[in-house]
């Protein structure tokens, strides 16, 4: 290899490990079952980082940050937490009758500058950032990623108590009851950016069992001025949900760069 | 109108079947085949009865066939099973209920009937009865038969299952 080609390389692989979420790598949460009957029903979930969709097969979710949110909007235990080599799982008991909303949310800072020609990458908390560059940094490049997973599991009837939008980053508010999802009829939901409509983001809907499919069935839906998209579902099955969108870096003010991933069930009629 | 509302909520109330009020005569006579089916490992089959819009939305349940004699209602845990009675009118109701909850049923036919106060207040129109069946480790299987109410003579209509159910009739009488 030429020391040019060499130098080609070692930059891509470098815009590669900046990407906040390389494009083959898919966070998912995947809870056994998402509507319930009963008393008081336990759901299961699974969540990892992995190439194929729902299986298992590279990262497990770390479970630090996870929550589980009651009906009522108070915090529900996460009980038999543990994170194996590929997949984290945990239980979680639907004391209380309504929607359980299962998430993560992260906001990480990142930063890269150089300093006495070398180049420097630097991630923690959005307040820390000022202290963690050298004064003398050049080159000095921030952006701050706000990233939510989620899935939702409902005992009895559905409610939306738990399902309230935080106003931080981007957020999935359902139209459709995320868990009253069947094949026959359309799904709607409404993505915001920090609370407001984000209009014509391009949202990923990709049904799982992948393994057994050439390929697909993967939508591209793109939200309109009211940050509404519309999902009309191939067929039954566990689906995941994707958007994101990336900010320019503004004056002093870092780049601000979105995530949203949701994982639904669509039942068959 | 009042005399009708408050036959209704009596009913409701105490679950049981009372004397017929004017008007409230007519009735409903559903006979739903439970196939013998030879598998490996049978259970009986949770089953759901209710009535419907054309429009597929649920009017009222009738009756719901389940494992009613676990403790602590633990039947209660695959009720969902049944999905499409589930999502339209399974979710939001409180079971056990009288005069609605009930034991699963063996293969074998069999007939139920409704009338007074389980059908009061039911508005003049197309209906269906829709009957649904989930088995443990087996299928699932939904059929609607359609009906008038109220009826102006005795009718009949037929529907058959190809999996989970067998015959089904529903038979109104003014």
């Amino acid at each position: 290899m030429s020391s040019a080609l060499r130098i080609a390389a070692v930059a891509a692989l470098l815009s590669l490990a900046a990407a906040p979420a390389a494009q083959a790598h898919r966070a998912w949460l995947l809870p056994g079952s998402t509507v319930l009957s009963g008393a008081e029903p336990w759901v299961t979930v699974d969540g990892a980082i992995s190439n194929t969709l729902f299986y298992a097969d590279h990262q497990p979710m770390r479970l630090d940050g996870l929550k589980a949110i009651g009906p009522d909007g108070t915090e529900v235990p996460l009980q038999n937490a543990s994170t194996g080599k590929y997949r984290s799982t945990f239980d979680v008991k639907l004391a209380q009758p309504g929607t359980y909303k299962i998430v993560t949310a992260t906001d990480m800072t990142m930063a890269s500058y150089k300093i006495g020609g070398e180049t420097k990458r630097w991630r923690g908390a959005a307040a820390d950032v000022a202290t963690a560059i050298p004064k003398d940094a050049t080159d000095v490049q921030v952006s701050r990623n706000v990233r939510r997973i989620e899935t939702f599991v409902t005992s009895g009837a559905p409610s939306t108590g738990a399902l309230k939008p935080t106003g931080k980053g981007l957020e999935l508010e359902p139209i459709t009851h995320p868990n009253d999802l069947v094949a026959s009829e359309k799904g709607r939901f409404r993505l915001l950016l920090d609370g407001k409509p984000a209009a014509g983001v391009e949202v990923e809907v990709v049904l799982g069992g992948v393994r057994y499919r050439a390929k697909g069935p993967e939508l591209k839906i793109m939200t309109g001025g009211d940050g509404v998209f519309e999902v009309a579902w191939p067929e039954a099955g566990m689906y995941w949900i994707e958007a994101g969108v990336r900010g320019a870096p503004n004056g002093s003010a870092p780049a601000q760069n979105a995530a949203y991933i949701a994982t639904v069930e669509v039942l068959p009629d | 109108m009042r005399i009708l509302k408050f036959s209704g909520l009596a009913l409701a109330a105490s679950g049981a079947a009372a004397s017929p009020t004017v008007g409230q005569a007519a009735d409903l006579t559903v006979s739903v085949e439970i196939p013998k089916l030879n598998v490996a490992e049978y259970h009986r089959p949770y089953v759901a009865l209710w009535i419907e819009k054309p429009d597929q939305t649920a009017v009222r349940t009738l009756a719901v066939w389940y494992d009613t004699k676990l403790k602590a209602n633990e039947g209660a845990t695959w009720l969902k099973d049944m999905r499409t009675w589930w999502r339209r009118a399974g979710r939001s109701l409180n079971l056990p209920a009288d005069g609605v909850s009930g034991p699963t049923k063996a293969p074998g036919r069999h007939v139920v009937s409704f009338s007074g106060g389980q059908l009061a207040g039911l508005a003049p129109g197309d209906y269906a009865l829709s009957v649904e069946a989930a088995r443990e480790v087996g299928g699932r299987e939904v059929l609607r038969v359609p009906f008038s109410w109220p009826p102006r003579g005795a009718k009949t209509a037929t529907a058959t299952g190809s999996t989970e159910l067998g015959a089904v009739s529903v038979t109104v009488k003014p």
